[in-house]
């Protein structure tokens, strides 16, 4: 009897995967409960205690870049909340600059002018097989060798160009603008409907309309005319140096300049060898067929091309956007104030409480990827062949 | 009429009217480049040789700090002042190794490529030494670099520079490598437990930054240990990269092993192979093979990703670099050291993506 039970737990699948599974639970819930032993009797031993009541406490310690109220005498809660909107905020803007700058470099890389594109081939190899820290770094140097406030580099005489950032004038907006900026959003929604239309009676006729121009026009000249008809309720508040420093306008920190130049500059590399792997993998026989149909070259790229491209683009590109927020977490080398280095940094050395915090933050780092994750998803879905093709 | 023929049969001439100027356009942007490529070198070449300090300043003095340098003396009119680089060479390839040990550092570094060609070319002669030789490597490394057993101790807080960037990179690698490969086979396995498990791991380390990871074993590896046991900085940073690299090997390899048609399995299994058996000399053969290209990708990340460290207060290269630039005897030399270090990092990273792409041709013609 024994003896067969001892074959079956070595010969049948179903058993022995059972056997194993409840093994590894076993052994996975034993070093877990040594874990949480001993790191309770660690914590107690130093005198921290648990749990999230420190969130409420007085932070105590300034964060120079931020989008909403916070001073020193702010919630740790508070710090963590400025801290996201500044990882969200260098996210975006930097993701939509390598995105830009990636196009670019990746259509330049397949040009048919032999230097212009082994210009953008040294490029690449350049800024890829350097360590984005210290690519975020050197460039934060570079903008820390601008000129001093007083020896300020003027632009257009709006812009002051600084060691301590870029200065510009700040909007001011005066009452009926939100008119000006509806009538913009309205314009915008009004073009999608005119471009299905004019696409409806396209294919009921066969005859072309100048969408591109006609919608162009009606969201670039919309909120210009209702700006005037409200009386230009715009105004803009100048920077003016006073004393050791400028009163007014908004101010660019280098710590995010250089973060953004760090971050796009190195992502920018990346994206632009799958923007051309992507482009290179439609085949060469598409374009010649639509080219014998006797489609313009910029109608071959928009209609033929760039599509197909997509579809080869869309996934590595997520992640690359990924990355890119992943890494703005360094801004802790250079003094970004984002979520690591105001809340994992000087939150955790204040309160000691690295358990909470760290996983406060990973669960946020998490959270962001997965989001991101799930929109490049939709998206992809949508570029992808429809139907069984 | 004769001379055109000639110069259409020129083969220089038509590859440069091909590629060059082949449109009114592509000639101005021919011009331009070249401009832009005149410009930008000749900048570069004179800031980093021909204006630049080595040794000496333009007067022929030694330089020992910053005031000697000739762009201090005269500013404006000189390039770079290596000498920076050249007086803490030894920090930055040792750190703070004692210089009469140093030839243990060396002979590591002597014996690093003899570990590596093993697994890089598979055409080798006495491959199979080499293998042997490449898992006693992270042994005899250890024991050359920290001492012991008559060689003096040196303790790991002394090294630094591209030693501990080429500890962490290499050590890192190797140790994620087996770890990375159970990861991808308990992934696709077909038990709920270990295919849960494997995905959470996975999916979780690829999903946070690696800064966090090192913060997390920097505070919380203390803590989850008993109180004798304190491991050092930098096996604590060692520990944090050898989980995220194997991460993220584990979905190159993952890749791999999915590239194997499933015929391949069911053929081991019909002729009486076991899953381990089959695993080991069918599938992970074939898959490990098409998947060292990617693995090789992420190892170029992980070599770059050392540079994090840095961050939680070890002395990497460009640890050992904020160090120099912060001296105030050599302070304002930070474009000679940034510039040195991203040379140094782009040398071994660009030459791991040439192997990469060497390795994907000869894929490539091996299939067909």
């Amino acid at each position: 009897m024994s003896n067969s039970f001892l074959r079956k737990l070595i010969f049948d699948e179903k058993i022995r995967s059972l056997v194993v599974q409840t093994l590894i639970i076993g052994i996975f819930a034993l070093i877990i409960y040594l874990i949480t032993q001993q790191t309770a009797y660690n914590l107690e031993k130093r005198g921290i205690g648990t749990g999230f009541g420190f969130l409420n406490m007085s932070a105590g310690y300034d964060i120079s870049i931020r989008l909403i109220p916070y001073t020193s005498e702010s919630t740790h809660f508070r710090a963590y909340l400025v801290g996201l909107i500044n990882t969200l905020m260098i996210s975006i803007c930097g993701c939509f600059l390598a995105t830009i700058l990636g196009f670019l470099v990746g259509i330049i890389r397949l040009s048919s002018n032999w230097l212009f594109r082994n210009i953008a081939y040294v490029y690449v190899e350049f800024t890829r097989n350097v360590p984005v820290l210290l690519q975020i770094i050197l460039y934060y140097t570079i903008l820390l060798y601008l000129p001093k406030i007083k020896q300020a580099l003027v632009l257009f005489d709006t812009f002051y160009i600084t060691n301590r950032g870029i200065y510009s004038p700040s909007p001011i907006f005066k009452d009926g603008f939100s008119i000006v900026a509806w009538s913009f959003v309205i314009a915008i929604i009004f073009t999608i409907f005119l471009k299905k239309y004019f696409k409806k009676k396209q294919e009921q006729t066969g005859k072309q309309y100048p969408i591109f121009y006609v919608n162009s026009a009606l969201i670039i000249f919309t909120p210009i005319i209702f700006f005037y008809i409200m009386g230009m309720p715009l105004d803009f508040d100048h920077p003016i140096l006073k004393g050791f420093n400028f009163k007014g306008g908004m101010v660019v920190r280098p710590e995010f300049m250089g973060m953004l130049l760090g971050l796009s500059i190195y992502t920018a590399a990346f994206i632009s060898e799958t923007v051309r792997s992507g482009i290179m993998s439609v085949s060469k026989g598409q374009r010649e067929a639509s080219q014998a149909l006797g489609l313009k070259n910029n109608l071959v790229l928009r209609l033929i091309v760039i599509p197909q491209a997509l579809r080869v683009i869309i996934p590595p590109l997520t992640s690359q956007y990924l990355n890119l927020t992943k890494n703005s977490s360094l801004g802790i080398a250079i003094g970004y104030a984002d979520l690591v280095h105001g809340f994992g940094g000087i939150s955790l050395n204040q309160t000691g409480k690295a358990i909470e915090i760290m996983s406060m933050v990973m669960v946020t780092y998490l959270t962001i990827s997965l989001t991101i994750s799930l929109f490049m998803n939709i998206y992809n879905k949508a570029v992808q062949f429809k139907g069984n093709a | 009429m004769s001379s055109s023929i000639s110069f259409t049969h020129n083969k220089y001439y038509s590859w440069c009217r091909n590629n060059l100027f082949s449109s009114w356009i592509n000639g101005i942007i021919t011009i331009l480049s070249i401009y832009f490529i005149y410009e930008v070198s000749s900048f570069f070449l004179n800031w980093t040789i021909f204006e630049a300090d080595f040794v000496n300043n333009f007067r022929g003095e030694k330089i020992t700090d910053r005031t000697f340098c000739s762009k201090n003396i005269e500013p404006g009119q000189h390039g770079a002042c290596w000498a920076i680089i050249i007086v803490r060479f030894h920090q930055f390839i040792y750190g703070f190794y004692p210089v009469e040990e140093a030839w243990r550092v060396n002979l590591v570094y002597g014996l690093l490529p003899f570990a590596l060609v093993g697994i890089f070319f598979d055409n080798l002669p006495f491959r199979k030494y080499f293998i042997y030789f490449t898992f006693l490597f992270p042994f005899i490394g250890y024991f050359l670099l920290y001492g012991g057993a008559g060689l003096d101790v040196v303790g790991t807080s002394k090294w630094g520079g591209l030693l501990v960037t080429l500890f962490l990179g290499v050590t890192g690698i190797l140790l994620a490598f087996p770890l990375s490969i159970i990861l991808a086979l308990g992934r696709r396995s077909k038990m709920p437990v270990i295919k849960t498990i494997c995905i959470i791991f996975i999916e979780f380390i690829r999903g946070v930054p690696l800064i966090t990871l090192l913060f997390t074993a920097n505070v919380m590896l203390p803590l989850f240990l008993p109180e004798g046991v304190r491991p050092d900085n930098l096996l604590r940073a060692l520990v944090a990269v050898t989980l995220f690299q194997s991460a993220y090997m584990a979905e190159a390899i993952r890749g791999g092993l999915q590239a194997i048609p499933k015929g391949q399995l069911e053929a081991a299994q019909s002729l009486g192979l076991t899953y381990w058996q089959s695993t080991r000399k069918i599938i992970l053969p074939q898959a490990l093979k098409i998947s060292i290209p990617p693995i090789v990708n992420t190892c170029i990340g992980l070599f770059k990703d050392t540079s994090l460290v840095l961050i939680i207060g070890l002395f990497d290269l460009l640890g050992v670099g904020r160090a120099a630039v912060a001296d105030i005897d050599w302070a304002k030399l930070h474009y000679e050291v940034y510039v040195f270090i991203s040379l140094v990092f782009f040398i071994f990273c660009f030459g791991m993506s040439r192997y990469s792409l060497y390795l994907e041709k000869k894929l490539k013609t091996d299939n067909s």
